[in-house]
């Protein structure tokens, strides 16, 4: 691969950004116009619930991607990126529920419900600005930005790896979740943020808003992916391979290691943010059950599912598993989890590399250098 | 407490020969009369009722009153006969007659009216029946009856009592018998020479006492009482102490308990294992099961579920090994996909098959209740046994591991795999006993957690979290680095608990153990030499 | 207050003036089956409470249709399972209104899985029936509540403890969440109101499934050892109740010293405990399985038949699901159509007669009366019943004892059809926009 390209436009020159993004761009296209010209009734017809639930599947393949980044790139097991992803979804719930105003049900003017019927007299601090959307959306990135930095910080420069890494991360969105769960916290407790009716002035229950999300989220994972790969082809992504397959030899070969894992993992959390922020007014709630472990497990499970180090991997194995979640939970709501537990375990025993490994074709062309490491060495990272 | 419970129910058995209440033959139309007033009347006189029938002298009154506290006395709608339940499940209850003793067999229960009973009544009875306890020839029971009876003493029971005191031989009973007299006397009568009484007593019914007495009016007995609490006071500081240590023991010897299969399977073998809580769960469910196939008897079950929870786990194990986790050699990180869907249906079909419902584990007698170090401090037995049963498990491990074959082939097989292999051992074998050996001891996990928690689906996932915490914590692929790490974050939890409440002290260990990690990147035992850079 | 006390007592009376008139319209979607959404989680924590509510639907469907259908016409259930997460909720929710076209929805059990879908349920213009007891502060045009407010279960259940048992220290334990939070913040309001000191009052609050009571337990013990009688509250959820009950029995706490009062404890969780050593201690409840009534001894017998488990329980949301049915069913007869809007409007003033003897009705506020029963557990895993409301309570929506929610009433009828209305102010707060309708 030639270093000539600015880092920016590298990845429009491989041919697998080209075909996701173009799969990406039909696939958001076909669904919007065939929402927006069939009628309804009609086979075509894609209703407002299709569009909203594939907004929401769009979402988790940004988290997934997100995740990839770090563990397919960097060797950085995070069992904890749902916290990063819930703490986006905060930052805009926390908008969308100032955006309410005096339309809740008691009709305070600033106070959210459930601040009102827990007796709260004022706004916490932390809560100030948020009505604003320009404020929002930076926290937005801010947050989980922040809290990877510090959190990255400490543990990148004492080179906490493999599993401690791992587990640490799990203590961390675990903490965070115990937190959340809190009343005294101001973050609505285990009801979370709710009943949300506007989003920068449109009303959120119409299907014009829904379609705008849905589409805000395709374009939102396509920069995603598209810095992903600008990340991985550049430079900075050769070391960072290199981090995760020798991390002594690259220490010793000058690079700063933690400098490199910090970046990635910054970036890594921001994504993730904006995926959770994409996500809430689409689901209609945020609440600290996004930041259980299990929940960070399972998306490193769609990823291990999609194919480890490809990112497009990551983008299948996000959408399979939510649309195996959706259709299973409706057609056989008593034995779901069966199927669900026998794909994970058949796709590891008999597909190695992934669904993505199915695709000889891609895989050829772009994973030369940042095949998946299959060997033991990196012990359980 | 519920020792003293199963003792009075020896003690009734006994009694029920003892012409105790007196010595003339009632009639039974007496009896049916007083039966049919205590079925009609009030809560309020229920209790004057009760006493009418303990005074009746009718030698079956005992067995009424008994069973009105149980709330097994009961009347048959149509024939107004009096009833005592024998059996109280499902939609037919057995019965025996009241009056005459006879077998009924089975009535339904829409047939039946039960004779009700309240909180009030049942300590009201007690009472009653405690005092008649306190004649019988056995010390130890009349020491339980007389411990029961402090704070239950009224007016008609204190003149009782002191004429019993007067007889009485035991210096252990004469002095609870003393101590619940003066708790009377302090509450009801104000009496200052009561107050010396109970000056160094623990009890909390005495403390109770001393404390109202603080609010009386007489400055003389407001200043002796509040002299008698600080001199408790500073002897029950040392004992909550001790009471918070044992509580940490008891805790950290349950995280202990759950990881340390975990430390096997994971950390010697380097899986992970995310059916680890699923395995402690099919333990939990193992002893449930012994205690249905062993009806009557939850304690010998419990004694065989041991042995038989670490082989259904070992099995369950020996399956996932054979079926999924040998086909994931060196790639350590996918077994956690596969293990996490093997979880999956673990559960589901933990729910399908047997319910999604908790299914109850019975205590058995041996195993409830408390020792009483002293009034203040007593060890909860259930805990206590769990306390030794994890060092037991963790020794029987340390001496597997250390002190036979295949415990130096495992170690052997971990530190080297293609070294040991040369030298003759079978690796594949090796695999699947280690294995076995972490999943039979979740299992025993399963077994011990059975009686303190709930056994359902979702027992495992509540576990498995700390599992990795404390098994990072210690310092992967190392024994005592469990133990240490279980014992002393559970202890650490506990000393918080007090000040920063449940929530907040479970958030403050997990960023204790962020930033320990941050201090010591390889947990507090880091596996040293080559095996620690793999 | 007294104002808004007025005004609802004067709504409430013009409503039994009133008679409903529904005009039928007959579209396309009245022939086929009646389809009912049962939107319970079969998988994940909530399973072991739900998992049963579904069965209470399908058995009560099945004997529906084999009594030959409602308006002619058979009911057809359809089960999805929002596997115990939030999000997940809504978008079942949202399946069952607008792909499964569904013309009820039976549903949901903590308070979070009804907020998660109530947005969804009010822009469709579903109904959903609700059946759990709950911390009120809501109405909801589109939701029917058929579990207990505060006021017909917590309230009740302090003034027996502090009138019969003469409780005078208070301990309220509860898992941190809204119900919890909310009932405990309405009871320290009415015990300070009956003259109860700040000292006398213990609040904790602990996480989901917590399993090591120790120290709580103890600290109880020593609250509980000052010379007052002393009782327990509890709103401690689901799992954290077998090791929280154990721990009581094991460090000696028997209800005749500190009684424990549960909200959240039925008969359904204690068949997961050994109840040898609780005896005693006490639950308030709507609903008792041991209640002496005939049509709660047929119910259970065809639960047990339906079931085929001897040993089946029921419970207090079996018991509302039952009710809610039936209030259903009765007001889709009198609307002659499963319209949401005609049902909506028929349904209020609708009695069925409940389990326990007595009569439910429909409030105009979407909530029902019920009877408030204390029941003693025994040692087979039973209620006894030691007191009783002498009459059913209605529901109230919004608590006289919040100051946010005291000058607050709902009524869906018209005029006012308004779900909080605020009486001082004259105006139907928050959301205007459904008001203006």
């Amino acid at each position: 691969m030639s270093y000539s390209q600015s880092w920016l436009t590298r990845p429009f020159t491989e041919r697998s950004t080209q075909i996701f993004l173009g799969v990406l761009f039909l696939a958001v296209m076909v669904v919007s116009v065939l929402h927006l010209v069939m009628p309804e009734g009609s086979a075509l017809y894609v209703s407002s619930y299709t569009v909203t639930l594939l907004g929401k599947y769009l979402c988790y393949a940004l988290l997934a991607v997100a995740v990839d980044l770090v563990w397919g790139y960097l060797g950085i097991l995070s069992l904890g990126h749902g916290a990063f992803f819930a703490l986006g979804g905060y930052a805009m719930g926390m908008y969308l529920m100032r955006q309410i105003g005096d339309r809740g049900v008691y009709g305070d003017p600033t106070l959210p419900d459930f601040m009102v019927f827990l007796n709260w007299d004022s706004l916490p601090w932390y809560w100030h600005g948020f009505d604003m959307a320009w404020f929002a959306f930076i926290m937005v990135l801010l947050a989980p930005g922040l809290l990877a930095l510090v959190f990255g910080f400490l543990a990148f420069r004492s080179r906490v790896t493999g599993v401690y890494l791992s587990i640490i991360t799990q203590a961390l969105t675990f903490a965070l979740m115990l937190a959340f769960f809190r009343n005294e916290m101001g973050f609505g407790g285990n009801n979370g943020l709710t009943d949300f009716k506007d989003i920068l002035g449109f009303d959120l229950r119409t299907d014009a808003a829904r379609l705008g999300l849905f589409i805000a989220t395709g374009i939102a994972l396509a920069v995603g992916y598209v810095i992903c790969r600008a990340i991985v082809t550049s430079k900075l992504g050769r070391v960072s391979v290199a981090c995760r397959d020798a991390e002594a030899r690259t220490r010793f070969l000058g690079y700063r290691v933690e400098r490199v894992q910090l970046f990635v993992f910054v970036v890594s959390a921001m994504l993730a943010g904006v995926a959770g922020a994409l996500y809430v007014p689409q689901v209609g709630i945020i609440n600290p059950s996004e930041f259980s472990p299990l929940f960070s497990i399972e998306i490193v499970v769609w990823v291990a599912l999609g194919g480890r180090a490809t990112l497009y991997g990551a983008v299948i194995g996000a959408i399979i598993v939510n649309y195996a979640k959706t259709v299973f939970t409706g057609i056989m709501p008593d034995a779901w989890l069966f199927a669900l537990g026998a794909l994970f375990v058949l796709v590891t025993v008999f597909l190695p590399k992934g669904i993505a490994g199915l695709l000889p074709g891609l895989k050829k062309k772009t994973d030369d250098e940042s095949e998946a490491p299959t060997s033991g060495k990196e012990a359980t990272a | 407490m519920s020792i003293i419970r199963s003792l009075k129910q020896l003690l009734i058995v006994c009694l029920l020969s003892l012409p105790v209440l007196g010595h003339a033959q009632a009639n039974d139309e007496q009896a049916q009369s007083l039966l049919t007033q205590l079925a009609d009347a009030s809560y309020a006189q229920k209790g004057k009722i009760a006493g009418e029938i303990a005074r009746s002298g009718d030698e079956r009154a005992r067995g009424w009153l008994e069973a009105f506290s149980a709330g097994k006395l009961a009347k048959v709608e149509d024939s107004g006969k009096f009833v005592i339940v024998l059996s109280n499940r499902g939609r037919n209850w057995t019965v025996q007659d009241a009056l005459t003793g006879d077998d009924l067999g089975e009535i339904s229960r829409r047939d039946l009216d039960t004779i009700r009973v309240n909180n009030s009544l049942r300590s009201e009875i007690d009472g009653i029946l405690s005092v008649i306890d306190l004649t019988v020839n056995d010390a130890d029971k009349r020491l339980e009856a007389a411990r029961g009876l402090r704070g239950n003493v009224d007016e008609a029971m204190a003149k009782k009592l002191t004429e019993l005191m007067a007889s009485e031989e035991d210096a252990d009973v004469k002095a609870t018998l003393d101590e619940a007299l003066a708790i009377y006397k302090v509450e009801e009568q104000g009496d200052i020479g009561a107050v010396k009484t109970l000056s160094g007593s623990l009890n909390s019914e005495a403390r109770a006492a001393l404390n109202s007495a603080t609010y009386s009016d007489d400055p003389a007995l407001k200043q002796a009482a509040q002299d008698a609490l600080a001199s408790i006071e500073t002897k029950l500081k040392w004992n909550r102490a001790a009471e918070t240590l044992y509580f940490g023991l008891s805790l950290g010897s349950v995280l202990v308990l759950a990881a340390i299969g975990l430390a096997i399977t994971f950390g010697v073998m380097g899986v992970i294992n995310m059916a680890h809580g699923e395995l402690i769960m099919l333990g939990a469910y193992t002893t449930w099961g012994m205690q249905q196939m062993l009806p009557g008897q939850p304690g010998l079950a419990l004694i065989l579920s041991i042995p038989a929870g670490f082989l259904v786990s070992a099995l369950a194990g020996v399956a996932i090994e054979r079926s999924v986790i040998q086909f994931l050699k060196g790639r350590p990180l996918e077994t956690l996909l596969a293990t996490f869907g093997i979880s999956l249906v673990l559960q589901q079909l933990v729910r399908t098959v047997i319910s999604p419902l908790n299914r109850t584990v019975v205590t058995p007698d041996w195993m409830s209740g408390s020792i009483m170090v002293n009034e203040a401090l007593s060890l909860t037995l259930n805990r206590l046994y769990i306390i030794g049963f994890a060092l037991v498990v963790f020794v029987g491990l340390m001496l597997i591991m250390r002190k036979t074959r295949l415990g130096l082939e495992v170690r052997a097989v971990t530190q080297n795999r293609a070294m040991a292999r040369s030298m003759g051992i079978k690796a594949t074998k090796v695999d699947i006993m280690t294995f076995a050996l972490g999943s039979g001891v979740a299992g025993l996990a399963g077994v011990a957690l059975s009686q303190i928690t709930n056994v359902g689906p979702n027992l495992g996932q509540n576990y498995i979290i700390d599992s990795f915490m404390v098994v990072v914590f210690g310092g992967v692929g190392n024994l005592w680095g469990t133990l240490v790490a279980g014992l002393s974050l559970g202890t650490i939890n506990q000393l918080l608990e007090p000040w920063a409440g449940a929530v907040l002290a479970k958030i403050l260990v997990l960023v204790f153990i962020i930033l320990f990690i941050q201090k010591r990147p390889r947990g507090l035992f880091p596996q040293k030499g080559r095996a620690a850079e793999g | 207050m007294k104002i808004k006390k007025q005004i609802t007592a004067g709504l409430s009376a013009l409503a039994l003036s009133l008679t409903v008139s529904v005009s039928a319209p007959v579209a396309a979607a009245d022939e086929g089956p009646i389809k009912v959404g049962i939107l319970h989680s079969l998988s994940g924590t909530m399973a072991i409470s739900e998992s049963t509510l579904k069965d209470t639907m399908l058995m009560l469907i099945k004997e529906q249709n084999e009594n030959g259908g409602l308006l002619g016409r058979k009911l057809e259930p359809v089960v999805v399972d929002p596997a115990s997460n939030w999000p997940l909720f809504a978008e079942k929710a949202r399946e069952l209104l607008a792909k499964d076209k569904v013309d009820v929805i039976f549903g949901n059990w903590t308070s979070v899985s009804r907020k998660s879908v109530l947005p969804v349920v009010e822009e469709l213009n579903g109904l959903l029936f609700y059946p759990v007891q709950y911390e009120g502060e809501e109405s909801s045009e589109n939701v029917f509540y058929t579990g207990a407010a505060p006021n017909q279960q917590a309230i009740p259940a302090v003034n027996y403890l502090m009138n019969q048992v003469g409780v005078k220290r208070w301990v309220l334990a509860g898992t941190d969440y809204v119900y919890p939070r909310t009932t405990n913040k309405i009871l320290e309001a009415y015990l300070k109101d009956h003259g109860v000191a700040d000292d006398d009052i213990m609040v904790n609050y602990t996480p989901f499934g917590h399993s090591n009571w120790q120290s709580i337990v103890s600290d109880i013990k020593t609250f509980g050892s000052q010379g007052k009688k002393t009782a327990v509250v509890s709103t401690i959820n689901g799992d954290a109740n077998v090791p929280f009950y154990r721990e009581l029995a094991n460090q000696g706490i028997k209800a005749e010293d500190i009684p424990v009062v549960a909200f959240s404890v039925g008969e359904q969780e204690l068949s997961g405990i050994d109840t040898g050593p609780l005896v005693g201690h006490l639950a308030a409840w709507n609903y008792f399985m041991s209640v002496d009534t005939d049509a709660n001894y047929d119910f259970i017998d065809k639960w047990v038949a339906y079931t085929g488990k001897e040993d089946a329980v029921t419970n207090d949301p079996m018991e509302a699901h039952y009710i809610g049915f039936n209030m259903w069913k009765e007001a889709v007869k009198k609307a002659g159509t499963t319209d949401v809007d005609a049902v909506k409007d028929a349904i209020i003033g609708v009695s069925v007669p409940n389990l326990t003897g007595g009569y439910a009705t429909m409030m105009p506020n979407h909530h029902i009366t019920k009877p408030v029963l204390i029941g003693e557990i025994q040692d087979n895993g039973q209620f006894s019943v030691v007191w009783q409301t002498p009459s059913t309570v209605a529901g109230d929506a919004w608590s006289d004892y919040l100051p946010g929610s005291k000058d607050l009433i709902s009524d869906w009828r018209k005029p006012l059809h308004c779900g909080n209305y605020n009486v001082v102010t004259k105006s139907c707060g928050g959301k205007s926009e459904v008001a203006a309708e």
